[in-house]
């Protein structure tokens, strides 16, 4: 087990930036995910970190120590590849023991380690099989159990589970997540899906054009976003956000969106000097239907509903709005709903740089 | 049901009927190749158009491994053209790695520079390479015509071994990176085993393009001594005759070596020369 620290790191290809100055500190048995669009650099970082990139600039540090000018194969890290990258013309038992071959561990140790692993992950029938003769998930399984045997001081993942069906995915979830659970080793973990973020990470890394935008814990990104990128990225259905103009009042700060009143904001929070912001509400926040809100009202569009739960698709002043609610909705096209919340849910974002107004 | 039955049939026939031809084609030439190398030579002329001669005979065959530098002939061939596929393919292995994984200055020119000695015919350079050779001392060697041979093959083989190498992902070499091999262990033991197929189809390519070539070694080297099989043939034609027994003969035992090498290697070349084309 290891801390990973990276401080300062920037990463060009050719003229392109991919990284534009990033610093993290990842510690010791933490499950870390980096999440964000494609593109963002989330990769890179995790390949900076393997030692199958080289950092334009700056340091990264594993348990203490520099790292950047040591190859992949002295940093003892291991990593699961979105591919698997088993190796073809090996069968599963000596896919797993490479590594550990290649240290020239005794036999004996090597068939203790492999067959520790091939039994935590249910492999123990697979380990005569070429990698052409397994499923997905088997495949999967054995990139997982290479990485353990080595029992490394960190464990990358690069987006390992995006070759799955959703089924397969949400069981390899869990197994991964039991995994960390069980050995404690420091993990990384690269994805593009804010569902696994959400559901695995220990801190998550929301990244966007080679920026870090907010470390935290899922809740904390969840509940309170640092701009209208996190915001929009992490929930499923997205965030609400809403054109809207901010006046600073005797009572607050009112809010109108398409010049009709929305709601009032408490006078602590800072605001942009033209008054342009957005708001974002998500959608489980607002209530259809429900008395005591701040009276406003939106015609309906469509509903969606997928039995457990309904997502309906409304228009305020000309701007589309999402309601998620486990209830069943019954609407007709073009009818008017009034809708209800709580202010303490709303999040006020300026409007020019979507930075989040506190 | 009748009918698609018998258009069914039909295509079939028609589709056979014009493997039939174009397998007569390719071969025929093969079996004159035999029939006249055992063909007596009293017979020779008399039958010579028949598809059988009436009687057989070895002679012709003995004519050429008793009495002609055949066998010297044959080693030097097996010498130039084994050394120039091995010579070859190690270069190529190394140069289509290098294409295929590295991005580094001057790669585009380096590319294009090996396209363009593909374009013209030999033909044109074969006299200042003679005069080169010439102060160098490496005409009639066998040392010189491997050298030739492995310039002009590397050019084309690498660009087939970095195919082979671009079908290879590039996750496997890093897994077994960060699993604790050097690059190059790397390269030895899992790219290499996978690209075998496409290494084996290049060694393949390089054996046969030297061991059939005749111009520059009939060019650069006249000393018997370091003639390659191609030239000897020439040697059964005179201004005054041209004896077809023997010289189909050596041709037979000429071509012996290169079927067995193909026997040897159709199940990696097959799989080889189709890598890539499926997914999986």
């Amino acid at each position: 087990m290891a801390s990973i620290e990276i401080a300062n790191v920037r990463k060009d290809f050719g003229a392109v930036p991919v990284l534009k100055g990033v610093d993290l500190s990842i510690a010791s048995g933490e499950f870390a995910v980096l999440v964000g669009p494609s593109g963002c650099g989330k990769s890179t970082l995790l390949r900076l970190i393997a030692g199958l990139e080289d950092a334009s600039s700056g340091d990264v540090h594993i348990d203490g120590r520099r790292v950047n000018d040591l190859p992949p194969r002295d940093r003892d890290i291991a990593m699961v590849f979105q591919s698997y990258a088993l190796y073809p013309h090996m069968n599963v038992r000596d896919n797993m023991a490479y590594s550990l071959k290649l240290k020239r561990t005794p036999a004996a140790r090597i068939a203790e380690a492999v067959g520790g692993a091939a039994a935590k992950l249910g492999l123990e029938a697979l380990a005569g099989r070429k990698p052409r003769e397994l499923s997905g998930g088997q495949r999967q399984r054995v990139a997982m159990g290479r990485a353990i045997v080595r029992n490394p001081k960190a464990f990358l993942f690069d987006e390992p589970l995006s070759n799955l069906d959703a089924r397969m995915r949400e069981q390899m979830r869990f197994e991964i997540r039991k995994l960390h659970r069980d050995l404690g080793a420091t993990s990384v973990y690269v994805t593009h899906d804010q569902i696994e973020a959400m559901t695995m990470a220990d801190r998550i890394v929301a990244m966007n054009a080679g920026i870090i935008q907010q470390v935290g814990t899922p809740l904390e990104l969840y509940d309170d976003p640092a701009n209208m990128f996190v915001a929009g990225f992490i929930g499923s259905p997205a965030m609400n956000f809403l054109d809207a103009r901010a006046r600073r009042g005797e009572h607050g700060i009112a809010i109108t969106v398409g010049g009709t009143a929305f709601c009032t904001l408490p006078q602590s929070l800072s605001l942009p000097e033209d008054g342009h912001v957005k708001i974002g509400i998500r959608p489980e926040r607002i209530r259809i239907g429900a008395s005591g809100g701040e009276g406003v009202d939106a015609a309906v569009d469509m509903v969606e509903t997928t039995g457990a739960a309904s997502v309906a698709h409304l228009d305020l002043a000309g701007q589309p709005l999402k309601v998620f609610t486990t209830e069943r909705l019954q609407f007709a096209q073009g009818q008017r709903v009034p809708l209800a919340f709580d202010t303490g849910h709303v999040c006020l974002f300026d409007g020019a740089s979507g930075d989040r107004l506190r | 049901m009748r009918g698609s039955l018998r258009s069914r049939t039909i295509k079939w026939t028609l589709h056979y009927a014009v493997l039939l031809i174009y397998v007569v084609a390719a071969l025929f030439p093969l079996y004159w190749l035999v029939k006249v190398s055992i063909t007596p030579n009293d017979i020779l002329y008399k039958q010579g158009t028949d598809l059988l001669p009436s009687r057989f005979s070895l002679e012709h065959y003995a004519t050429v491994v008793g009495k002609s530098d055949f066998l010297l002939f044959f080693r030097n061939s097996i010498i130039v053209s084994g050394v120039t596929a091995i010579a070859s393919t190690l270069l190529a292995t190394a140069s289509g790695y290098a294409f295929s994984r590295f991005v580094f200055r001057g790669k585009f020119w380096i590319v294009g520079l090996m396209l363009v000695t593909q374009m013209f015919p030999l033909v044109i350079v074969i006299t200042p390479i003679f005069s080169i050779f010439g102060v160098l001392g490496l005409t009639n060697s066998l040392t010189g015509l491997i050298i030739i041979y492995t310039a002009f093959n590397i050019p084309f083989a690498t660009f087939l071994m970095q195919s082979f190498f671009d079908g290879i992902p590039k996750e496997l070499e890093e897994a077994a990176m960060i699993d604790g091999a050097t690059r190059f262990k790397a390269l030895v033991q899992i790219v290499a085993p996978l690209t075998l197929p496409g290494i084996v189809a290049t060694v393949g390519f390089c054996f046969t393009g030297a061991w059939g070539e005749i111009l520059f070694a009939l060019l650069l080297n006249s000393s018997a001594s370091t003639s390659t099989f191609p030239v000897g043939l020439l040697l059964y034609s005179t201004r005054a005759t041209v004896e077809f027994g023997p010289m189909m003969a050596a041709g037979v035992l000429a071509l012996l070596p290169v079927c067995v090498f193909f026997f040897l290697i159709q199940r990696y070349l097959v799989q080889g020369l189709t890598a890539g084309a499926v997914k999986g």
